[in-house]
């Protein structure tokens, strides 16, 4: 076998949805135990280029040939059937079933279904990659990169040697990253050809071997990785020079806007979510909350915005206690709030702009004399927020959900901020943003610590934690590990943190 | 309460098991359906059908078995009917079983006008009483002088459980009813289990139709079922989508509906207007304490669409 055999060759794929053209001709090409990295925005077409692969979509033209053979991929049945295995952003495990349960669904031609055989096999797969997962778990014991590894121990179970990774470390913790990028490059040395999708600079530099860079559906670079450079990925993935907003200079905080004291609530199932938070937020300061998404970080934003009861502590707004107050109340008393979901919390996707504009304030003067709603002022407040933020949108009456993610979060955001808080409490405001519209957010939540705005951000993005706030808690089952200044906050630090280790962090 | 001698509540306890079996047949069908991820509102609608067919055909062939095979024909059709609806045409699943129900509910009783007309009598099942075991005192009257479609009732029990937990088909039913997406990437066909589904659930629920007029009542009279199809469907909450819970729900219901039919029959001394209601207060009860702390099937209620999210 030729040592640089092509595994996998795309060529001059086009895919066009009504309206938008998502792949204009692309060509990509991967070697058999190449890592390759497909690099682009939001909206560049990875996902539709991957999908194609998968036999989710049809390609409008173009050809694939696997190992030299050209083959038609009509639906991901057939793809699997070729070695193709994908690992999707969101996990497609069923989590009230266990590994075994999850890795033989759709494949047992029998009656009866042989879990013992089955959990041998799997046992011998994740044994040979040093996956360390119990076939008998049930999915929903299992942590998030643990979940993951069932995903790729689905697809290899399935004789994948291609493995096509979405967004991989998306949900992982900066170790549970690390590991799985030392375990792709096992992988690969073992003959196994992978494609990573990413918009992530780092790990697209630390795991691949090649990067292709789609910009707006097409090819606009396919370079060696060690011949090229994070900064040069950027540029040509946005297509123009990045400034990137951090914070400047030392921040001088006032009075404290948001106290927390030993705070408890409950969690969705009804076992215990904060377990006695206790966290202070004063005017003009950004405090960032670390930590891997489910260990409190919803119930902490809903506590504190009054969506979610207190069962015990205390907590004040501008040192009023507001422990359970309504979010109206708490509305008027200067709380802003940036919900996780920005699609149905933040927003009604079926409203227009100008109504999810208006939607804290609809019952007050200007916007409404009596029962009636004042249009003329609606508009023009309206039409002057979509051109002060930027907001991208046919006109006011397009229903908010047909906006990209960063217009809709843009909308959110103006509300808010708008309002002239005291407090803003933002949940991963920049969760699924390409590098623009995060850097866009980044700059309005400066903007707003400089107003003397107290800012507390929700994240799990540690660069962007480290970027601009000026202190960071991390929380972990439900507790404040630690609170310290950025200064002394490190990814590493904070990895261990997040991941339950308080100890080694010291 | 005085007067309440052994024999009573022999009687009153046997029949409670004979009443549990159309509670059972109707909510294992159900559960199956749910677990697909199908809401079948029309449970009430396919048992009166059921109900009617069954005893009809019984009329003209003789045969109570003709009338039982005749119910599961006519609970499939009318499971595809739902299946078409709900799931190829993705019609809002309570809407469309809320006109399941009335169909089945205008048509038998227009059939039975048109065919029937009067109240008449069928050779309904016998009972079919085990040897030896029938002859253990107390308990042997009440579980083993029975008709074989009780004893089918129960023993689908351990079967749905088994067909659930063990088998290649049952995994794709929770697999589907929980995470279609997963399901249908892995090349399980989220339309094909849910057609499956429904139109088993379906035949289940006519046989429980048929058990009213062709196991029970030996008749058919207007809305035979009371209820028993909606009440079914909470049974599937109450028993937390497991064949062993329903199995307990279905017993709590029918013997609280066998003492207040025995009331009534009796003459036992209490209040049969609170003996009448009790079913459906225990209904509300049961499904006040148990909702809310339900895990059921993620994606009961949602029609599946490849890519809608993400």
């Amino acid at each position: 076998m030729a040592e640089n055999m092509q595994h996998l060759e795309m060529l001059g794929i086009t895919k066009r949805f009504p309206g938008v053209l998502s792949n204009n001709n692309i060509n990509i090409q991967l070697g058999t135990g190449e890592v390759l990295a497909i690099l682009g925005e939001n909206g560049a077409g990875k996902t539709t280029l991957m999908n194609i692969l998968y036999g989710l979509y049809q390609p409008d033209a173009g050809e694939i040939l696997l190992k030299g053979k050209s083959v038609k991929i009509n639906s991901p049945r057939e793809a699997i059937a070729l070695g193709v295995g994908m690992v999707h952003q969101h996990f497609m495990l069923v989590p009230n079933l266990t590994v075994t349960e999850n890795v033989i669904l759709g494949l047992s031609r029998k009656i009866l279904v042989d879990l013992k055989t089955a959990a041998i096999r799997i046992k011998e797969i994740s044994d040979s990659y040093g996956l360390a997962i119990n076939p008998d778990a049930y999915i929903w014991q299992l942590s998030v990169g643990e979940q993951q590894r069932v995903e790729i121990i689905k697809a290899l179970y399935r004789g994948a040697n291609l493995l096509i990774l979405d967004e991989p470390t998306a949900v992982l913790t900066p170790q549970e990253s690390k590991e799985l990028i030392l375990l792709l490059k096992n992988m690969a040395a073992q003959g196994n050809s992978i494609i990573v999708i990413s918009h992530k600079l780092n790990e697209v530099m630390a795991v691949s071997d090649r990067v292709t860079v789609l910009r707006d559906g097409e090819v606009c670079a396919d370079v060696k990785t060690r011949e090229t450079s994070s900064e040069a990925l950027a540029r040509l993935m946005v297509g123009r020079e990045m400034t990137r907003h951090k914070r400047e200079g030392k921040s001088s905080p006032g009075k404290p806007v948001l106290e927390l004291q030993e705070v408890f609530a409950k969690g969705d199932k009804g076992t215990e979510a904060l377990s006695g938070i206790t966290l202070e937020i004063r005017e003009g300061e950004i405090l960032g909350i670390a930590g891997v998404s489910g260990n409190g970080q919803k119930e902490l934003a809903e506590v504190i915005s009054g969506l979610r009861k207190v069962t015990k502590g205390k907590l004040c707004l501008n040192g009023k206690e507001s422990t359970n107050h309504p979010p109206i109340d708490l509305i008027k008393m200067g709380l802003g709030y940036i919900p996780e979901d920005r699609m149905h919390v933040g927003t009604i996707p079926s409203f227009s702009i100008w109504e999810n504009f208006i939607l804290k304030d609809h019952h007050k003067s200007p916007f409404a004399k009596g029962t009636f709603l004042q249009n003329r002022w609606i508009r023009s407040h309206s039409s002057s927020l979509v051109e002060k933020y930027g907001i991208k949108t046919p006109n006011l009456e397009t229903p908010t959900g047909r906006l990209s993610g960063g217009n809709i979060q843009k909308i959110v955001l103006a509300r808010e901020i708008n309002r002239n808080p005291k407090t803003l409490v933002a949940a991963y405001p920049t969760r699924g943003l390409d590098i623009g519209a995060t850097d866009y957010i980044h700059s309005k939540l400066l903007e707003a610590r400089s107003n003397g705005i107290g800012v507390m951000l929700i994240s799990e993005d540690l660069e962007e934690l480290i970027n601009i706030c000026d202190r960071i808690a991390v929380l972990y089952d439900g507790r404040i590990m630690k609170v310290m200044p950025v200064e002394e906050a490190d990814e590493s630090t904070l990895g261990l943190l997040m991941a339950g280790l308080s100890e080694a962090a010291s | 309460m005085e007067g309440i001698n052994s024999e009573i509540i022999i009687v009153i306890l046997a029949t409670g098991i004979r009443l549990a079996a159309p509670f059972l047949l109707a909510a294992l069908g159900e559960m199956f359906t749910q677990r697909s991820g199908v809401y079948n509102l029309g449970v009430e609608g396919i048992m009166m059908m059921g109900a009617f067919v069954g005893f009809f055909i019984t009329l003209i062939g003789g045969s109570p078995l003709l009338g039982i095979a005749a119910s599961l024909v006519v609970g499939a059709l009318m499971g595809l009917l739902m299946a078409v609806v709900s799931v190829t045409f993705k019609a809002e699943q309570g809407i469309s079983g809320i006109g399941l129900y009335m169909l089945g509910w205008g048509l038998s009783g227009l059939l039975f006008r048109l065919y029937v007309g009067a109240i008449t009598t069928i050779d309904g099942l016998k009972p079919v009483a085990i040897p030896l075991l029938s002859d253990i005192p107390f308990l042997g009257p009440i579980l083993f002088n029975q008709n074989g479609l009780v004893y089918s009732a129960f023993l689908l029990v351990p079967i749905s459980a088994f067909i659930l937990y063990k088998t290649t088909w049952g995994l794709n039913v929770r697999a589907v009813g929980t995470m279609p997406e997963a399901a249908d990437t892995l090349g399980v066909s989220v339309q094909g289990i849910r057609y499956q589904c429904l139109i088993v659930g379906s035949m289940l629920a006519g046989l429980a139709g048929a058990f009213l007029t062709v196991g029970h009542a030996n008749m058919y009279a207007d809305n035979i079922t009371a209820g028993r199809g909606f009440i079914s469907i909470a049974l599937v909450y109450f028993g937390r989508w497991s064949p062993w819970g329903i199995m307990l729900g279905a017993l709590l219901f029918s013997m609280a509906d066998s003492f207040q039919s025995m009331v009534q029959v009796l003459g036992i001394n209490f209040p049969y207007e609170l003996a009448v209601v009790l079913p459906y207060v225990i209904t509300i009860f049961a499904l006040a304490i148990s909702f809310g702390r339900v895990w059921g099937p993620a994606a009961l209620g949602k029609p599946f669409q490849r890519g809608t999210r993400g």
